[in-house]
Parts: C-alpha cells; sequence; structure tokens
C-alpha cells in the first residue's frame, strides 16, 4: 500500500494501541495532522501549552503501563516538551513524544523554526531517532515503543521533517519483523550465585529491612514483594515513588523514607543490618549523608539498570534482572522467619512519630494542608488516583494519604517537576476512565501549567483539582524559614481569585476555608462529571516535618515537637 | 599487565555506525562527568559496526561503572574493558622537529632508530616522524625529541586488542529497508 510518511505514521500508532495522543499543531508536524483526519480510531487532545503534552502523555503512562504519546512541531513546539521528557527520563517512564522538523533540505540552515531537536533532546530521552526517509518510519516506531516500554522504560523523540510526512512509500506489515536492536540488550533472570548469595544475607540478618522502589510497580512485582516480606518477616519502607508497592496498612509497611519520610523509617534504615533495595536508586533525597547511611547494615540491591548498581550506595550483592523474574526465582529459597524484637523497635519509633502527629492534636482554626490531605483520603476511601505537583503539598500527600494499590500516587519525584500534576492528572484520568482521580496541587506550581484548564473543560475531563492556597511558594518558604533566618524572598504570592479563574473557564468552583467543609468539598466534586476546582486555603506557614536538610546524616531529623512540649 | 589501582583502563566498544552515535558517547561522557583521557573511533571490517577505544584514568572513574553506562546507550554492540585481560596497545604520534642543522639532524636520526620511529617526511628546516608504540614509549621519544626542538604534535591516542583466540565482534546485520526501489544508506560516519 503506498501511503504517506504521515499515514505511515498514523497506521503504525493503531497497530501500537494508540488510542489517544496529546498534541499541538505547527507548520512542521501539519501535514500529520491533515491526515489525523482519516484515522478518527486516535483522539487528539489539543493542549495549551507542549510541556501539559508531554506531562499528559507521562501521566496516561503511568496510570496505565502503557506507552503514552505526544506531538509537537518544531523548534518551539519541541523545546516545549523537554521538561516533560526531563521528568519522564528520572522517573522511567515510557512515553514516545514525535515532533515535526523543517524538510530535509533545510535541515542545517537555520531554517523557521528549526532547532536540533534530536541535539536538543538527546540528554532528557533514552533514545531518539531523527527519520530521514518515509520508508523508515514502521522500523522506527517500532523500535521507539520497544525501547521506550520495555527494560527500564523511558522516553523516547522521533523527530519527523514535514517533507518525510508526505513523501509516499510503501506500508507493508506492522510490526516490520525487522526489530533488531544489537546493542539494546535487557536483563532478565538473576544470576545463581548471586541468587543463593542474597538468601544467605536474608538467613542471616537480624534487622532486615526492604526498600521498595518505583522498579516493583512497573515490573508488577508487587505480589512478589508481598510474599517476600510476609515468608521471611521482613518490614517495608517506600520510596516515593514506591508508595503502593506494598498496602501502606499491610503490618509490615512503615511508610515513606526519606527526606520527609516517617522517621521510624529513617530510624531503621540506620539501624537495620541488612537492606534489600528493589528497583530504586539510592537518591540522595532518601540516602542523606551516604557516609553515614545505614552504617551497619549489609546490602542487597536488585534493579534492571546496571549502572544504578554501586552508583551511589556500594553494596554486598548487586543483582541485575527484572524484579518479577528476580523474585520469582528467589521466594522458593527465602526462609521462613520472625524479628519480633525488630519489628517492635520499629513500633516505638512510630509510637514517638504519633506523638507529634499535627493532623490529631492541632486545634487551631485555620486550615492545615495535612488536614486536608489527611481528609481527601478519608472520604475518597483511600481508593482514588492522586496526582501531585510538587513542594510541601506533595510531601504532605506522601505523609497523610496511604495508598492502598500500585499507580495511585503519580509525582515528579526524580526531577521534581512544578507545573506536573495537573496535566499528569489529565492524562491519568484518559488511562483511568472509571476511577477517581485528583489532582493535588499548591498555589505556585498550579500556575505553571494552569492553561490546561481549558483542555480539560474542551476535552470534558472528569478531575477534580484541590489547590492548596497557603499563598506562599510553601516548600521554599520552609527552607528560607529553617536555612535563611525567615527571609521570604520571592516566595509570598498574590494569587489570583482560583474560582473566578475555574469561573471564567466554565468550570465549578468551590471555595474551603474549614475542616468541616472538606466532606462537603468532596461529595461536591464527586458529583460533577467534568472538571472542578476545590481551592483549599491553608495556614501561610505550616512546616513538613520530620525533615532531613540534604546532606544531613539520615537519622538527625528536625521534627515536630511533641504536642504539649512546645508549640507553635 | 599490572592490576595496580591508580592504572589507566581500556575500554573498547562496538558500535553501530551510524550519524550521531559519537555525539551520544560524547554527550553520556559530560553528563556523567566522566573525565576520558584519550577517545580513538574508526570503522571496522563489517561497513555498519565501528569500534572505540576509550582511555580513562582508574582513580577518577570506576571503569565498570563506565561500562555499565555505555551499555544503556542503544547504539552500543558491546563494550568491554579490554586492559583487565591480557591486550595489546598501540599509540601512535606525529611529530615535526627542527631539523635545520646537522646536530640537530643526527640527533633525530639516532632517536629514530631506538625507538620504533620514522622519518616520514624530510624538509629544509623540520622534518616529520612518526612513532607508533606502547603510549609509555611514546611519551618517552617525545620528552627525547624536546632537547632537540618540537614544532607540531598530534597523537591518535590509544587503540587496543585483546590477545589470543578472545575476539569482539557481532554477528549484527542491519536490517535493510527499501526506498523507492533502491537501498537505503542509512550509515555514515
Ligand atoms: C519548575 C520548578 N521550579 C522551581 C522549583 C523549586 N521548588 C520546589 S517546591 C517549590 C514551591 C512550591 O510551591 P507551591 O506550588 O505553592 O506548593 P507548596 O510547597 O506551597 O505546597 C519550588 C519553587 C521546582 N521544583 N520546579
Amino acid at each position: 500500500m503506498l501511503l504517506t510518511g504521515a499515514e505511515i505514521l498514523l497506521e503504525c500508532l493503531i497497530k501500537e494501541g494508540v488510542e489517544v495522543v496529546f498534541g499541538y499543531p505547527g507548520g512542521a508536524i501539519l501535514p500529520t495532522y491533515d491526515s489525523m483526519t482519516k484515522y478518527p480510531q486516535i483522539r487528539h487532545v489539543l493542549v495549551r501549552h507542549e510541556q501539559g503534552a508531554s506531562h499528559m502523555a507521562d501521566g496516561y503512562a503511568r496510570a496505565s503501563g502503557k506507552v503514552g504519546v505526544c506531538i509537537a512541531t518544531s523548534g518551539p513546539g519541541a523545546t516545549n516538551l523537554v521538561t516533560g521528557l526531563a521528568t519522564a527520563l528520572m522517573d522511567s517512564v515510557g512515553i514516545v513524544a514525535i515532533t515535526g522538523q523543517v524538510a530535509r533540505g533545510s535541515i542545517g540552515t537555520d531554517a523557521f523554526q528549526e532547532t536540533d531537536v534530536t541535539g536538543v533532546t538527546l540528554p532528557v530521552t533514552k533514545h531518539n531517532y531523527l527519520v530521514m526517509s518515509a520508508a523508515e518510519i514502521p522500523l522506527v516506531v517500532e523500535e521507539a515503543f520497544h525501547i521506550a516500554r520495555s527494560g527500564r522504560p523511558g522516553p523516547v523523540l522521533i523527530d519527523i521533517p514535514k517533507d518525510v510526512q508526505t513523501e509516499k512509500a510503501e506500508f507493508g506489515s506492522y510490526p516490520t519483523g525487522k526489530l533488531r536492536l544489537p546493542g539494546y540488550k535487557v536483563a532478565s533472570s538473576a544470576d545463581e550465585n548471586d541468587l543463593a548469595e542474597a538468601i544467605r544475607l536474608i538467613q542471616e540478618a537480624e534487622r532486615p529491612l526492604i526498600l521498595a522502589g518505583h522498579g516493583l510497580i512497573m515490573g508488577n512485582a508487587t505480589q512478589q514483594l508481598q510474599e517476600l516480606a510476609e515468608i521471611a518477616g521482613i518490614p517495608v519502607t517506600l520510596t516515593l515513588l514506591g508508595k503502593g508497592a506494598l498496602p501502606e496498612q499491610h503490618p509490615l509497611c512503615i511508610g515513606m523514607m526519606g527526606m520527609h519520610g516517617h522517621a521510624a523509617s529513617n530510624h531503621a534504615i540506620q539501624e537495620a543490618d541488612l537492606l534489600i533495595a528493589l528497583g530504586m536508586r539510592f537518591d540522595d533525597r532518601v540516602t542523606g549523608n551516604l557516609k553515614t547511611y545505614s552504617p551497619l547494615s549489609r546490602k542487597i540491591h536488585v534493579d534492571i539498570d546496571p549502572s544504578e548498581i554501586n552508583k551511589n550506595v556500594k553494596v554486598d550483592v548487586g543483582i541485575v534482572g527484572d524484579l518479577r523474574t528476580v523474585l520469582t526465582q528467589m521466594l522458593p529459597h527465602v526462609p521462613r522467619k520472625q524479628h519480633p524484637e525488630w519489628v517492635r523497635r520499629i513500633r516505638d519509633w512510630q509510637e514517638d512519630g504519633s506523638e507529634r502527629d499535627i493532623v490529631t492534636h492541632y486545634t487551631g482554626s485555620t486550615l492545615l494542608g495535612a488536614q486536608v490531605i489527611n481528609d481527601l483520603w478519608k472520604f475518597t476511601d483511600g481508593n482514588a488516583v492522586t496526582v501531585t505537583d510538587v513542594g510541601q503539598h506533595q510531601m504532605l500527600e506522601a505523609q497523610y494519604y496511604p495508598h492502598q494499590r500500585p499507580s495511585t500516587l503519580l509525582t515528579s519525584g526524580g526531577l521534581g517537576t512544578m507545573g506536573f500534576g495537573f496535566p499528569a492528572a489529565i492524562g491519568a484520568k484518559f488511562a483511568k476512565p472509571d476511577e477517581e482521580v485528583w489532582a493535588i496541587v499548591g498555589d505556585g506550581g498550579f500556575q505553571m501549567t494552569l492553561a490546561e484548564l481549558a483542555t480539560a473543560r474542551q476535552e470534558n475531563v472528569d478531575v477534580n483539582i484541590a489547590i492548596l492556597n497557603n499563598g506562599f511558594l510553601g516548600m521554599v518558604r520552609q527552607w528560607q524559614e529553617i536555612f535563611y533566618e525567615q527571609r521570604y524572598h520571592a516566595t509570598p504570592m498574590v494569587n489570583p481569585d482560583f474560582c473566578k479563574l475555574a469561573e471564567a473557564y466554565g468550570i465549578p468552583s468551590m471555595r474551603v476555608t474549614s475542616r468541616d467543609q472538606i466532606k462537603e468539598s468532596v461529595d461536591f466534586a464527586r458529583s460533577i462529571k467534568g472538571p472542578v476546582l476545590i481551592e483549599y486555603v491553608i495556614l501561610k506557614e505550616e512546616m513538613v516535618y520530620p525533615m532531613v536538610p540534604s546532606g544531613a546524616d539520615l537519622d538527625k531529623m528536625i521534627r515536630r515537637p511533641k504536642w504539649g512540649e512546645t508549640q507553635p | 599487565m599490572s592490576t595496580n589501582a591508580n592504572k589507566k583502563h581500556i575500554i573498547s566498544a562496538l558500535v553501530e555506525n551510524k550519524p550521531g552515535v559519537l555525539n551520544r558517547l560524547v554527550s553520556l561522557f559530560r553528563r556523567r562527568n566522566f573525565n576520558i583521557d584519550s577517545l580513538t573511533v574508526g570503522r571496522t571490517h563489517k561497513p555498519h559496526v565501528s569500534r572505540m577505544t576509550i582511555v580513562i584514568d582508574g582513580q577518577r572513574l570506576n571503569p565498570r561503572q563506565m561500562v555499565a553506562n555505555l551499555y544503556k546507550l542503544v547504539n552500543v554492540i558491546d563494550a568491554r574493558m579490554i586492559s583487565e585481560d591480557l591486550h595489546v596497545e598501540r599509540d601512535m604520534a606525529l611529530v615535526k622537529v627542527r631539523t635545520d642543522d646537522t646536530e640537530s639532524f643526527n640527533a633525530v636520526t639516532e632517536l629514530c632508530e631506538r625507538f620504533p620511529a620514522r622519518i616520514i617526511d624530510m624538509g629544509m628546516q623540520v622534518a616529520i616522524v612518526e612513532i607508533t608504540a606502547r603510549t609509555e614509549l611514546v611519551e618517552e621519544f617525545i620528552n627525547q625529541l624536546k632537547p632537540i626542538g618540537i614544532v607540531e604534535l598530534v597523537r591518535t591516542g590509544v587503540v587496543a586488542m585483546g590477545r589470543g583466540v578472545r575476539t569482539q565482534d557481532t554477528e549484527y546485520e542491519p536490517a535493510s529497508i527499501s526506498m523507492n526501489g533502491g537501498e537505503l544508506e542509512r550509515y555514515s560516519v
């Protein structure tokens, strides 16, 4: 069949099972947009800024486990995708970005809207392509989707010159049957000797601890994680992106670790005699000072990416493999054990934490972010898909919204991208139309991508937006309070009236100022089938505790004072 | 070969001979803050495969991290630390040196007899000498040329190969894509 490059591209996307693409047109991608009219199977969502498209594709991918797709034109359209690509790379999310490029003959001439997009995106993609003929498109698309979703997933960009989109070529079968990536190796099972050594360490450990990361969720290994923990009686602490890997109300789950993790988790890491790190990468936000990190423990690290082993933390056993495969290999040999003494010590730390808990003890009349999150959790039955932005509200969500299922907290962990939350929530809703999706955002980050309110309205996306409005760039203000003697420079914000803003976009809204309105706000949001915005006006100077100052020892946390001792 | 920690490590990589591949490697080195001592690239007997030799300082960088990162590049077919095993290595230099009097001329010719070097271009004022040898020997040669008067110097960097029947090769043949009846030439340096 003789088709144009654009038609070939769309045929391939359909064969890949792509149902929705998030994009924005422009000159260099126009042939592809024109051909979309012939392929109504693919729903195109018109965003208001290409960054939004990249985060939507990302949110879609995180929520569904499928590859998300975004499209942009050459030059400024493509450069607007960069933040989204970097975000997806850091959190290992499989997306495919398609960009138009100037015609082949104009490449390198500084033509109108020309940018070296494969050059610009090289460090922020897992791989990228400049397609120089229509005949190549099927193989490139096949490779791109394969690379995006397999191994350690990541973003892949395909740059297609305008005249390649219009060039005709023979389109045969898809998949092409020609996929051959000699340099692309995906690790699978573990070496038997490494496995035996890992089992021996588990056998000998008295204070073992599992560090559960995003890899368990992406690798569909959460069931195996639970079995491992239960058989060997090992407590589990989660990274931010690992939330949902084990139900947080599971008796062995002790919640998040790291800079704003639960104190009990950080103490447990420092006191453990064995760490079993699964699909996590010892980011500086979870280790604190590397020199004093978990000094008493031997360490097992399982990850699909060989370059992660011994990168930050030197380990005793490094296993490169697919987590589901490796854990399945491991499980029959795992010794049945319990560690009551160890679990009791962790309980004591947890007890100490609950004495400092702000939600149960605070009696002030101004709403707290922590209360909002806690009550959202309660009134959504702990069962919503929450998508956060970056800042205090993100850490409060991690602390006060326990998740029961994998892929129900979507958040920008590695890059910490403000502006991610709202568009990613729109993408997530496309992936999970039957689930309740909440975008939980700060007043600062929301304003970075709020133009997508129009997208949500146009497509009638049923997403609930919870803005935690403290009138500050809250997390930065917290740093200024602690480390810069409260010099609140460039953090107070004069904000728009968010409810009027919603109204301007034709979106229903509600403002909440006291705790007793929270249930009503959730009921209100649920009653509306379409976008809805709730503004929670919260305490201006709330603090997120505990906090490990960056670079400090993990157990040297700044703690909230115990209730009744000294209070703000 | 000694296994001393502050030794230079030699990594050899087979890569697909496609546009932009060198850029991908260099970009990786830069963003991972990998300092490299030398890097050479050239085609192999297979038109679609190039081979790179990378020399790094083992004190500043863990060579295993480097190899693991190279593996992440889709176009890198194979990467190995060949300095761990028996291997041969060669570095080449072209040195333009002053030969404008009998004394300097005689000194250069004498050095060329003691080292695996030869004069490949002879002019009135200067000569170009070529040396191909192990790096240390090349460096020694250059040091001895210095007092005579080096005018210009260029070096290739190290190329290396494992000894014996161990080979670093690939069976890989690229997919051919027919374009408007003809074969597409996707491979260029
Ligand atoms: C794009 C981007 N710019 C800057 C930052 C630095 N930063 C991290 S948190 C934060 C404040 C966020 O404020 P807000 O969105 O109001 O949320 P809050 O912390 O108040 O919950 C800033 C500026 C960032 N993470 N991302």
